[in-house]
Formats: structure tokens, sequence, C-alpha cells
């Protein structure tokens, strides 16, 4: 029975939430209720996602939330799911809300996607040509095509908002993803292996080149173990493409969200 | 033949019986396991020597068993071969030797159940005479038959439905079993239960925060005692001679934002000493008096004896969340010495009474201040080991600062109560280490670096071994001496359990609990 009472708020909840434009009236005794706890994701969102969502929801180093269909929570129940649990490294979970807390952030995730969304300056097929002919592949999978030493593209869009993306550009090191370290083990021996590192323990640690050799070093056995933090492999296009370059080129990156 | 028939009935009546008497003379045998640290005293050290430096790199995986519930933090109890382990609301015999199960007892979680800052876990069990011990999360201490797994008899400490809990394994005492509770981020008032272990009475309760009229309520402003936190989530130690159990508190709440709780909150982040019969306060010693940074002090007190300037004293050590390391003395609470064992920036110091003396900029405010340790603090709950034969004293010790914010919180019973959070550093920023320290003056004798900041308790054991393990699932055994490395082992699953030792058929074993899967390990 008690079960029934929370599943009925939340319907009249979000059912209340989905109707404010159009059909305010259809759940009159509710409506403060509603706009209440609308207010309440609100500020928790403020609070807990903003640093990386954008106060206004429109993305940063996470990815912009003011889109109708968000990729990776299809529905209501994936999107409350998400942001209890988070997208381990990326994403924190929300461990310290509550059921209720979550139910009003998602509820307030989905007024954002009732946003219009932005338009991009550019034109993504000059962009994929750009992206074809400057051997972007060459680090970089997307759409499963090209090798991979630098992180996967194919749902680069559905990850990183359009600003975010064009500052990666103009200067990689500036943005790192979470978790990348670029690597320069050496061994007792004196070889030297330079790559991005996969894991790491107490113990051991895991490289690949850029050629996609992949290494495992125990710590032991290593004469020098270099850290190039806030290092990145990647050329910083900002004085390689023109502004307009670089506008068609975030435009096609913003696109790639993945399969559908 | 009289006297071999009397012989077995000997051996099977002790089989299943632990009475305090055994309990209280671990040492006397060694092989057995049988309260949460081993030993009353809160040492966590085995002194069994088959496993040593010489032959610790032939250890192998013995057999593994799995739980359903993933981040297994349980440290199981060990008795003439059998081992017993717990979950959240569940519990198992398994047999030493072949690793299957004897039984099982689970009790339903009720679907509205909500925990408020921690996870859904079990921390152990206690036995006693022919009983097991188990905590539930829903608020319940149950009492199991050792041979069946059957309840004999459940009591409720307390409702869950306004954010108390308990996650750890209680402490068997002479006749009565001793509980605490967790909730200190839902705005609990915390307290410590003795139980009658035959009949599952309340002997008595103490109140982490006083009440009107008690000693030590006019540290709290207005009705903020209510709500004020001091949970008691760690088992704690206990001396038969002087009859002091010794129980750590947890943090004030709102946790981050002291506004509205003026004063030093006691008995918050403190360490009790309780009169076993009464459980009336003989003494206590407040760490961090009116914190701001959720350090509680909720560690497993470590009971020595050492010599202070020449006399011989009885001591309780704590290496505190707060980063600093304290030696008391245990019969009345006297400060002795405390210093910073890991990076902290929150203090200057301690003044003469082991009181810190705040440094500047070290507040939670709206903005954030950049603040050394986390709010996970410099060690938690999982367990450090103190080593009768090295005289030292081994903490897992977590290096790592974050960006502490303060806002307001309405309370609302069985909600969140912060008070704000925290930003931790990346964690390239971080790191952790075994930390080697000489018992009765925290002098660093070693450490050892680890990866990350970690989780995970330590054991030593006579054989000169320090076991303990690290977030990306590595269990490692270092030399008791020198910190070194000797074996290392990959468990496949992040380590945030205490490890145990004990014996099978003579041989020595090691057990440590990898997320879901209880490995063990012998030669």
């Amino acid at each position: 029975m008690k079960t029934m009472c929370a599943l009925q708020l939340l319907m009249v909840f979000f059912f209340g939430r989905a109707s404010v434009s159009s059909a305010q009236q259809a759940v009159p005794a509710s409506a403060p209720a509603a706009r209440q706890r609308g207010l309440a994701g609100k500020l928790l969102f403020e609070r807990h996602c903003a640093l990386c969502h954008g106060m206004d929801g429109r993305g940063g180093r996470g990815p912009s939330l003011r889109r109708r269909k968000l990729v990776r929570a299809a529905d209501d129940q994936a999107l409350k799911s998400l942001i209890e649990n988070g997208i381990p490294p990326e994403m924190p979970e929300a461990w310290f809300l509550s059921k209720g807390e979550i139910a009003s952030v998602a509820a307030y995730v989905r007024t954002l996607g009732n946003a219009p969304e932005e338009t991009l300056p550019g034109d993504p097929a000059r962009g994929k040509a750009i992206y074809a002919r400057s051997g972007c592949s060459a680090c970089h999978i997307l759409g499963g095509e090209g090798s991979g030493f630098g992180p996967d593209l194919t749902e680069v869009g559905g990850r990183r908002a359009s600003a975010r993306l064009r500052e990666t550009l103009e200067n990689p090191a500036k943005t790192l993803p979470e978790n990348f370290l670029l690597i320069e083990a050496t061994t007792d021996s004196g070889q030297t292996t330079r790559g991005i590192r996969l894991n790491e323990d107490t113990f051991s640690i895991q490289v690949k080149d850029q050629q996609g050799n992949i290494y495992s070093f125990r710590k032991s056995d290593l004469r020098n173990l270099k850290k190039l933090r806030g290092e990145s492999p990647m050329p910083a296009y900002a004085s390689v493409f023109s502004s307009a370059e670089l506008d068609d080129l975030v435009n096609f990156l913003a696109a790639q969200r993945g399969k559908p | 033949m009289k006297l071999l028939a009397l012989f077995l009935l000997f051996c099977s009546s002790t089989f299943a019986q632990v009475p305090f008497e055994r309990i209280v003379n671990a040492d006397r045998e060694p092989g057995n396991w049988l309260s949460y640290s081993r030993d009353l005293q809160g040492r966590r050290f085995s002194p069994l020597t088959e496993i040593n430096t010489q032959n610790v790199s032939g250890l192998r995986v013995k057999w593994a068993f799995q739980f359903r519930e993933p981040h297994t933090e349980v440290s199981p109890i060990v008795i003439d071969g059998i081992l017993f382990v717990t979950g959240p609301n569940s519990a198992a015999a398994i047999d030493g030797r072949s690793g299957r199960l004897l039984w099982t007892w689970t009790r339903p979680l009720p679907a509205d159940f909500h925990s408020i800052g921690f996870g859904h876990t079990n921390r152990g069990p206690a036995v006693l005479d022919d009983r097991l011990f188990v905590a539930t999360l829903d608020g319940y201490l149950v009492a199991l038959d050792l041979k069946s797994g059957i309840e004999r008899w459940s009591s409720k400490v307390l409702n869950y439905k306004t954010g108390y809990s308990m996650t750890m394994a209680p402490l068997a005492i002479d006749g009565k079993v001793v509980i605490g509770v967790s909730g200190g981020e839902a705005g609990i008032r915390g307290f410590i239960d003795a139980y009658d272990a035959k009949t599952g009475q309340r002997v008595w309760r103490f109140w982490t925060i006083p009440g009107p009229g008690e000693p030590g309520h006019d540290t709290w402003s207005g009705e903020a005692w209510k709500t004020g936190g001091g949970a008691t989530w760690v088992t704690g130690s206990y001396d038969p001679e002087l009859k002091l159990i010794y129980w750590g508190v947890g943090n004030p709440g709102p946790d981050w934002n002291g506004d509205v709780r003026r004063g030093d909150n006691l008995y918050t982040c403190s360490l009790l000493a309780l009169d076993a019969d009464s459980g009336k306060l003989r003494w206590y010693f407040q760490f961090s008096p009116h914190d701001t940074h959720d350090w509680d002090a909720t560690h497993v007190p470590i009971l020595f004896d050492a010599p202070i300037h020449g006399t011989n004293r009885k001591l309780v050590a704590v290496a505190n969340r707060n980063a600093f390391y304290y030696v008391l003395d245990r019969a009345t609470g006297e400060f002795l010495l405390g210093k910073p064992y890991a990076k902290q920036t929150w203090a200057t110091g301690l003044d003469a009474k082991g009181r810190p003396i705040a440094a500047p900029n070290a507040e939670p405010t709206k903005e954030g201040n950049l603040i050394w340790p986390n709010l996970n603090g410099a060690t938690v709950w999982f367990s450090p080991s103190y080593d009768p034969q090295t005289g030292l004293v081994y903490v897992a010790t977590r290096e790592i600062g974050a960006r502490y914010f303060k806002r307001d919180t309405p309370y609302k019973p069985g909600a969140f109560f912060p008070g704000g959070g925290e930003d931790e550093l990346p964690a390239d920023d971080a790191s952790g280490a075994i930390k080697a320290l000489q018992a009765e003056s925290g002098e660093l004798r070693w450490e050892f670096k680890l990866h990350s900041p970690p989780w995970a308790g330590v054991l030593s054991t006579a054989g000169g071994l320090v076991f303990s393990g690290s977030e990306e699932g590595n269990f490692y055994a270092l030399d008791t001496n020198t910190g070194k490395p000797l074996w290392d082992f990959q468990t496949g699953g992040a380590i945030g359990a205490n490890p145990i030792s004990f014996t099978i058929d003579r041989h020595q074993f090691i057990a440590i609990a990898a997320d879901r899967v209880l490995y063990v390990f012998g030669l």
C-alpha cells in the first residue's frame, strides 16, 4: 500500500511536470507541490550537477542537458538510476540524495530538455572532411574507424558540450579527460616506452603506445616512471585551423552521439 | 576408555561453546579468531608464525567464497575450523577446509529502508557461548544458534525510518553484547547499547549526546542536540581488568555547517570509556571539538601497555580520521601525546591538553576551502594493527585533500542532513600508505606507499608480516620491520575489508574479502 502511494505520487509529479506547458490545470491539487519539488530539483542540480553541466544545463566539462533525448537516459527510470549511480569515472554517483531528491533532480533535468537546443555555427559535412584529411583517425576511433591511442570519439557529442570540444581542439592539454595520463616508463634494461596509462595499481602499470601496442610493467622492474601530468600527445589546433574550420569540426563532433 | 569418552564429550561440547573465558584468553588459541579484532584489545594481531617472511612468496589461494552482495566489508569470526561471515541482513557458516556453506541466515530488508551516508554492508559478527550475534541494517540485534543459524532472539535497537542503522560487528564481553549505531549524516542522536547475551534484554544505553540537565549538554546551542549525530558505528575495545569499554563517537550533525550547533558538541568526535556493568561514562577525550569536516572518531581503539617517561602505563592509542595519532592513559583518559601521521592543514598543532589549535581558513565556506584530509579522513573505519613484537602500530593511511563547502540544510527526519559537502581532489593528487608508527611515541618508523587512498584494514602476524589491501584489488604482505613488500596478489575487486588469520588442520591461513569474494590463502 505504501509502495502504491509512492508510485502515485511520482506519477502525479512526473505527469504534472510534463504538463506544465500545455495543461497546467490538469492536476490543480498537486501543482503547487510539484512546483515546489521542481524548485527543489533546480536547487539540488545547481549544487551538485552544475559544476560539470553548467548552471543552466548548457554543459561544460559534462554534456549539455538541454536535449529532448539524453543519450544515456532513455527514460525517466534510466535517468534516475544514472543520477544515483553515476558514470564512473566521469560522473560521480549521488549516493547522498534520497530517492525523492533524485526524482526531483531527474524531473528538473527533463524540463531542461524543453528548452530550445543550441544551434551551432559551422557545417558538419565540412567538419567531417577536415577530420578525415587532418589525420585525426591516426589516434582516435570514431564510428568504428581509426586507431585507439586517443579517446574514442564515437559518442563525444553526448559526453562534452560544444564549447568544451572547441576548447579541447584549441588546447588539448587544458581539458584532459578524467584519468588521462601520459606515461614514460624506463625499464632496468634502459628501454623507454611512452604512451597512455590504461590502468595502474600499487605494484603494476599498463600502458598503450601510439601504435596501439600494450605494455604491462611491474613497477619494481622500472628504473624510472615519469607521469607527464598536464601533457597531451594531441597537437593544439588553435593556430592550425581557422576559426571557421574549428566551427565546422566542432559541429561535426557535437553530432557524434553514438548509435541511435 | 572412560577418560576418552570424557575427552570426546569435552571436545564436542567446546566445538560450539565459546564462553567469555575463551575470548578473553584469545592468545591461548591463536588458530581461532573469536572477536572482531581477534583480541579484545583491538590489536588485529595474529600470533601464528607458519606463514612468515621466508615463505610468504609461496602464498596461494586455497578457496574462495562468493557473496550475493558486492563490496563486502566483513571480518569473519573463526571457531575451530568454521568461518562465520555476515553480509547486509545476512549471515553464514562456511567450512574452513572446503569453503562450502554449512548454513545461511537472512532477514528481509524492508522495502522502504534507505541508507543515508553509507552502503548496504555488514562488517562482521560476534560470538559468545553458543550464539552468533549479528546487527542488521533495519535495526535489529539478532542472536543465532552457532550450529544451525536458527534465530534464538532478536531485539529492536533502533528505528531505521529516522535514519538510524547498523553496519558494525557487535562486541561480546562477559554476558553482554555491545552495539553502536550508524546515521551520523541523518541527524540522529547516537547511542551505545548493551544487551543481555542470553535473553536479548537491553541492559543499558549510553546516549552520546547529553540530554537536558546532563553534564555536557551545554556544549550544544538550542535544540541542536536532538539532531546532533554522534553515531557509534565502529566496534570498540575492552579492558577486562579495568572493566572499561572503549568506544569512538562519530561526527556532529549537520556535518559541514556548525553554525546551528555552536559549542564543542560533546561527545561527538570523542573516545569514551564506559563502565561495562552500568554503561556509565568513566572518562572521555574529544579529538575534534565542534567538528565541521565529518571526522568521526569511530576507530578501533588499540589497548597496550608501554613505558612513558620511565613509568609503565596502561595506554590506548587512536590514529584518528583528523590525521593526528593520539596516546591516552586508558585508566584516566589523560592526554599523553598527539602528532600528525598524515598531511593535515586544519590545525597548527595541539595544546597541552590535546585540544587542536585551529589553522586559519580551515572551515567549510560557501565558496569552498581546500583542506587536508578530505571528509573520509587520514584513516577511516577499517582497522589498524598493533604488533607487540615490534611495538609498532600499522595504519592504512589516506593522503587526500578536498574543497569543503558549507550550505544550509533544514532537518527532515530520515533525510540526508549534511549542511554542505566536499569536492575531492582528482585521483592523481591523492595517494595512500601503510605507516608504521612507534606505538607509544607516534614516531614514523617506515611507510609503504600505495597508489591510491586505501579502504582496507591491516593485519600483523608473529611471522613478521603486515597484510593489507588496495582499492585496485592488490592484497599484499609487507615486512613488519622494514615495510618492504614480500608478496602481492591481484584479487580482481576493490578491497574494503579487514584481513584475519587462523588455522585449519593446524595450518595457517589468511583471509580477506575483495568486492564480493572472500579469499582464503595458505601455503
